[in-house]
């Protein structure tokens, strides 16, 4: 298995400079520029922005700019903001601590409704419970977040008064009372994504635990007396979510980039509002580092997954 | 109106017929601004108005936490490099000018003793030479003291072009030398009759030398005050996170008694306009919300029986449409809208004021902008004895049609105009923006009565608005027949902005695009006028100039103006402020206060 692993990570290499290649391309073929407020500015000479462009290296030519970036991104410099002049690196590791919280924890609220429910509805398809969990599951997954997210607001916040819609990542209180005001903020934005991914988590687990409790080998176990707790515990669940364990494995990536609209609704400070900030300014290094960085966390969790695969399920081998 | 009218008017002024705050209005409406205007009222010897904020807390602190919402976050805190008004006012938290403009156009000072007047000395007679005098004990944040040697060394970081500071027009062709610790000479270039730049508003916030000194030039990004400002301002720095967060706590040791009333101050960013309202006038959540680009009649829903209030304030922005003098479909030497050609239609007058007479600016702010945009209102407002005829405006179908049809603009079998094999069919093309959009609806279904076709053509803002010298869909391209946009008027004094229509300021290829004329309209007369108005002291003399100016431009109908767009904010029932439309928004945070 180590020289699989090897191999793959190996193999992932050229993918992801071909990956940074064609980011970086379209990104400095893409129309705009990072000085357009200097541009409309009439107070600003154009010798301004042409020291800029000059000093920030704008002007060389696509080739040029790509291998220092390149060069620069192996030693672990990611540059710096044009926007605000800072580091990409810092300004990223200001939002991840944000984004990780909230999409961490609305993931884990997705799979904890998802799991127990998805199982339940399977073991008893077709009843009460399971028509219930169904419409729930498919009103849930049509509703895209932003309209979740405003009906939220617009029900909790403002006709109801009980809970604030701007999240503020530092809040000055200590102790319980940051405690409290931290769950009040953020209640909402993680619900609003938690349940939209335990909905479609949901119908996910339900179809792979369906699959397996048809099978032979439950009503075996079922027949040599366990009982149905441990049927479906032991032998049912543990074999229905190696295709779950795949899904999340491949969703994580996701976490760390953020959830764009649903922080932007909120005023959530992650990574997500980062990125949709710096497209509208132009920002070029920042875009180019989050959206490597994601391609990246792809790669690497394609290859997580897989190797979890292996592990849960002993007929795969790696070769 | 000339030097004479404004002379009357002054006068009126004086004798208290007319009021200061009138007056101002009234200038704004001719095309000037409101400290040019106080200015002149300065320089008649009218005495300045106070300012109508009464400071009512006796103490310092006390006021718990301010909280205010910028849909776009600060970025940055280095004042040198804030382009934008949310970096600026994010910057002005913590750094302070030698003085900064009220809301009628008057210097008010900050870190300056006394404002600078020939009367106490401190202007020289020839209009070159400028002697601030700051005042006593104001202390950095850090404890060290601000003196003479802090603002000259501001002048030697902002004129360095390594720098790359966005005000570096200000500084670059002045002198700056320390008289003794608390008093600079500025020496200008040369006779300068809007001498009030340097050091003043936005442009002036001052960094502190000791620790900006290393960083000067072309090492200016790594200073960590950057990211750490240490100023003067009524709060001290405690966390930033650029594009979210701007944190300050009360300074203990600032410079003007019993201020600043709130204990801790945030500008939280991010976000849109609208849920920043809510957020102020809705449900109370926060104090004081920034630039709210938002329809007037949600503005109204929400300011019923709501928590806060919108609060207005008249600046100089103008959305207007810009007519292209030159041929934007040919093509010449590589470069469309070239100054070689001639418009096919625009450039005949008739044409031009065909169109000034079908665009229904009554209309656009009834049903568009509502209170947020004012149909130019100045040019219809003034008292009719003072009111230009040349630049009074119209919405007259009719007229138009017999102006095009005198012209020999025969209306063809589709009921277009046409002459001599020329069609008036017209591009119109601005930003992507909902009021923009339906402007340009209800000027195309006038101008169609009319006998003009427009086509409607609207470019993202970050296209339209960038200096890519490569995309054709850039404003300064102007490749379209007519355009549409706001240009920002909130500099002091008009010089720059009539800039945009002298004929050195084409903007074309040779230049990439960066000159500011648009239209590409050029006029002898005009040109006369902008260069004696560079050297004319007489401020009176000097506004005269600036009215003929924009009569020049109106009368050619080289811009129809449509709507003036007024400061728009959001501000808690309670919370006191002051709005000036020539500074950031923060210009007196220091007097910020709430009611019990």
């Amino acid at each position: 298995m180590p020289k699989y692993f090897l191999r793959r990570l190996l193999i992932s290499i050229p993918a992801l400079l071909g990956i940074s290649l064609v980011l970086f391309t379209v990104l400095a073929l893409a129309p705009g520029d990072p000085f357009e407020e200097l541009a409309t500015n009439p107070n600003v000479p154009p010798e301004v922005r042409a020291n800029l462009r000059a000093q920030f290296g704008l002007d060389d030519p696509i080739p040029v700019r790509y291998l220092r970036w390149v060069t620069a991104m192996v030693k672990g410099d990611w540059g710096f903001s044009f926007v605000s002049r800072i580091n990409v690196s810092t300004l990223i590791m200001q939002r991840l601590p944000t984004t990780l919280f909230v999409l961490g924890t609305a993931q884990l609220l997705g799979l904890l409704v998802a799991l127990p429910v998805g199982v339940y509805s399977a073991v008893r398809p077709y009843s009460f419970f399971d028509q219930l969990t169904t419409t729930f599951a498919f009103i849930g997954f049509s509703l895209p977040t932003f309209f979740t997210g405003l009906l939220f607001i617009l029900f909790f916040s403002i006709h109801l008064d009980w809970l604030p819609f701007i999240y503020r990542a530092d809040i000055s209180a200590t102790g319980w009372r940051w405690a409290w005001e931290m769950a009040r903020q953020a209640i909402m934005p993680i619900t609003v994504l938690g349940l939209f991914q335990g909905a479609a988590m949901t119908r996910f687990v339900r179809s792979a635990v369906l699959e397996v409790v048809r099978l032979d080998y439950v009503n075996t176990a079922r027949s040599k007396g366990l009982s149905e707790k441990a049927t479906i515990l032991k032998h049912v669940v543990r074999n229905a979510l190696i295709p779950v364990v795949t899904l999340v494995a491949l969703q994580i990536p996701g976490i760390f980039t953020g959830a764009v609209i649903t922080e932007q609704i909120f005023r959530v400070p992650g990574i997500g509002s980062l990125l949709i900030s710096s497209i509208l300014s132009n920002d070029t290094p920042v875009i180019m580092s989050i959206t490597f960085v994601f391609s990246a966390l792809v790669v690497l969790f394609n290859l997580i997954a897989d190797l979890v695969y292996g592990w849960l399920d002993p007929r795969i081998s790696f070769r | 109106m000339d030097e004479y009218g404004l002379k009357e008017l002054i006068a009126h002024v004086k004798a208290g017929r007319l009021s200061r705050r009138g007056f101002v209005q009234m200038m704004v409406g001719l095309g000037l601004t409101a400290p040019m205007a106080a200015q002149m009222l300065a320089s008649a010897g009218v005495a300045q108005a106070q300012s109508k904020l009464v400071y009512k807390p006796t103490k310092r602190g006390g006021g718990g936490a301010l909280k205010t919402l910028w849909w776009q976050g600060a970025t940055l805190l280095n004042p040198y490099f804030a382009v934008g008004t949310k970096d600026q006012d994010g910057s002005r938290i913590f750094y302070e000018p030698l003085a900064s403009w009220d809301p009628d156009g008057n210097l008010s000072p900050v870190l300056a003793a006394e404002v600078p007047t020939l009367q106490n000395g401190g202007l020289s007679k020839d209009g070159k030479t400028i002697v601030w005098k700051m005042k006593k004990d104001v202390q950095w944040h850090d404890g060290k003291p601000f003196t003479a040697d802090d603002v000259v060394f501001n002048w030697e970081y902002a004129a360095d072009p390594a720098t790359a500071a966005w005000c570096i027009a200000t500084y670059k062709d002045i002198k700056v030398e320390k008289i003794d610790a608390l008093s600079v000479r500025v020496t200008l270039a040369k006779p300068t009759p809007f001498w009030a730049d340097a050091f003043v508003g936005v442009r002036g916030m001052i960094i502190p030398k000791h620790l900006f000194e290393p960083f000067k030039g072309g090492k200016s990004r790594e200073a960590p005050a950057n990211l750490k400002p240490v100023g003067t301002g009524p709060y001290r720095f405690v966390d930033f996170k650029p594009g979210d967060i701007v944190k300050g706590e009360l300074n203990p040791t600032y410079h003007m008694p019993n201020r600043p009333f709130f204990d801790t101050i945030e500008m939280k960013g991010g976000g849109d306009a609208v849920s920043a309202a809510r957020a102020v006038i809705q449900t109370g959540e926060f104090d004081y919300a920034w630039n709210l680009q938002v329809e007037d009649e949600i503005l109204k829903r929400m300011e019923q029986g709501g928590k806060g209030k919108v609060d207005i304030v008249a600046g100089g922005d103008i959305e207007h449409i810009q007519c292209n003098f030159t041929d934007p479909w040919k093509e010449v030497d590589g470069e469309r809208s070239s100054i070689k050609t001639k418009h096919p239609f625009l450039s005949d007058p008739a044409v031009r004021q065909g169109l000034n007479l079908v665009v229904d600016r009554a209309a656009i702010q009834e049903s568009i902008y509502g209170r947020t945009g004012i149909s130019t209102a100045n040019y219809l407002n003034a008292p009719a004895r003072y009111q230009s005829k040349s630049t009074k405006w119209e919405f007259n179908v009719d007229k138009a049609n017999q102006i095009l049809d005198a012209a020999g603009w025969k209306r063809g079998s589709d009921g277009i105009r046409e002459k001599g094999g020329v069609k008036l069919k017209m591009v119109y093309q601005t930003s992507i923006n909902a009021s923009r959009q339906k402007t340009q609806a209800v000027v195309k279904q006038a101008a169609g009565k009319a006998g003009i076709d427009m086509e409607i053509k609207s470019v993202t803002a970050s296209v339209y608005f960038s200096s890519d010298p490569a995309n054709l869909d850039t404003y300064p391209h102007f490749s379209t027949d007519i355009q549409m946009y706001t240009t920002t008027m909130t500099q002091p004094d008009p010089e720059l902005f009539m800039n945009a229509f002298t004929s050195w300021e084409v903007s074309s290829k040779e230049n990439k695009w960066q000159g500011r004329n648009i239209t590409r309209w050029r006029n002898e007369e005009f040109d006369k006028l902008y260069k004696a108005a560079e050297g004319e002291m007489d401020p009176v003399k000097r506004a005269a100039m600036y009215i003929k100016m924009n009569d020049l431009t109106i009368q050619n109908v080289v811009v129809i103006p449509v709507v003036l767009r007024p400061r728009v904010r959001a501000i808690a029932s309670k919370l006191r402020l002051e709005q000036s439309g020539w500074d950031s928004d923060f210009w007196n945070l220091q007097n910020w206060y709430r009611e019990a």
